[in-house]
């Protein structure tokens, strides 16, 4: 396949993401690095299921967590998921136009999700004195949700820059595997997501 | 290329396949709000609590089942080195929380 072939196909394939080799293997190392990044939350949720009781004083997780605010949080990465397969749908339809739209859906949805993550954390500490430095439990707590939030901004600012700097190039051999392993880290960004509703808010709930 | 002589009826074929799969991640996707709405049902109803914290887990790892089978296609065909590496990392996940755990509480 010719450089020409790539950058201006005639005509797309089934899968333009893993049409050339480089999307095959951008495919591939991309799945490694989540089987690493399942590692590493694997050990921030460890460090924070041992500390979550060193919680020297009353700001417990029954006593600061509110679940609705989370249920909200939620259901905006819920379907910023949702919206991303729809851009992949698109995709591999070959209608760029609706691709774009669909991952600008994707992506307010994530700013919407990181506003009300922001919020919360000012919330916890200008209203209950929690911070970073409270505890064994307010370190682990802001490690962890605080990395989960680090990684859904990285993600947002990797989709809009595919998306400006693509504007203009429409859908090609080179880019596709670019839009589709980003959504993939999209869809991570939530399975991370359900673990933390789950341990942390759900469960500190129950107690 | 081969892809550019592609016959006409062959592209049709394959939109009808990618919106026959697409109404399955829908259907994810509303199984997916329905275990969250149980989840934190069961936390506001204060569901028993011996019964409760496995639950809980279930209901999520379903969760992340059908968002890696259905929403990043681990399903279909060509997926198998990526199901090692999430296996793989799935695994060395478990170790890792059991060990932090059993450290510190006993």
């Amino acid at each position: 396949m010719s450089h020409e072939d790539v950058l201006n196909p005639t005509k797309l394939p089934h899968d333009p993401e893993k049409a050339t080799l480089e999307g095959k293997n951008k495919f591939l190392a991309f799945w490694f690095f989540l089987g690493g990044e399942t590692v590493l939350f694997a050990s921030l949720f460890g460090t924070y299921l041992a500390l979550n009781g060193s919680t020297q004083g009353e700001n417990t997780p029954e006593h600061l967590f509110g679940l609705e605010l989370v249920f909200i949080m939620t259901m905006l990465l819920l379907t910023s998921s949702l919206t991303s397969v729809y851009a992949m749908y698109h995709m591999k339809n070959h209608d760029f136009g609706k691709m774009q739209k669909w991952l600008g859906i994707t992506v307010a949805l994530g700013f919407a999700f990181l506003g009300f993550e922001i919020y919360e954390f000012y919330h916890y500490i200008h209203e209950y004195g929690f911070t970073f430095r409270s505890s064994a439990f307010g370190s682990a707590f802001y490690t962890l949700v605080g990395f989960h939030g680090g990684h859904v901004l990285f993600g947002l600012s990797w989709i809009v820059t595919l998306m400006i700097r693509n504007q203009k190039r429409g859908l090609n051999l080179y880019n596709a595997p670019k839009f589709y392993i980003a959504s993939l880290y999209w869809h991570f960004i939530d399975v991370v997501w359900v673990f933390i509703f789950t341990v942390v808010y759900l469960m500190g709930k129950v107690g | 290329m081969a892809y550019n002589s592609k016959p006409a009826h062959h592209e049709e074929y394959q939109r009808k396949q990618h919106r026959e799969e697409m109404k399955h991640q829908v259907l994810t996707f509303a199984l997916m709000i329905l275990f969250t709405f149980i989840a934190f049902g069961m936390v506001i109803m204060e569901v028993d609590t011996y019964f409760i914290i496995p639950t809980l887990i279930i209901l999520a790892i379903v969760q992340v089942a059908f968002q890696l089978y259905y929403f990043m296609h681990m399903k279909n065909k060509g997926h198998d080195m990526p199901a090692l590496m999430m296996y793989g990392g799935a695994a060395v996940a478990l170790l890792t929380i059991i060990t932090f755990t059993t450290l510190i509480w006993w």
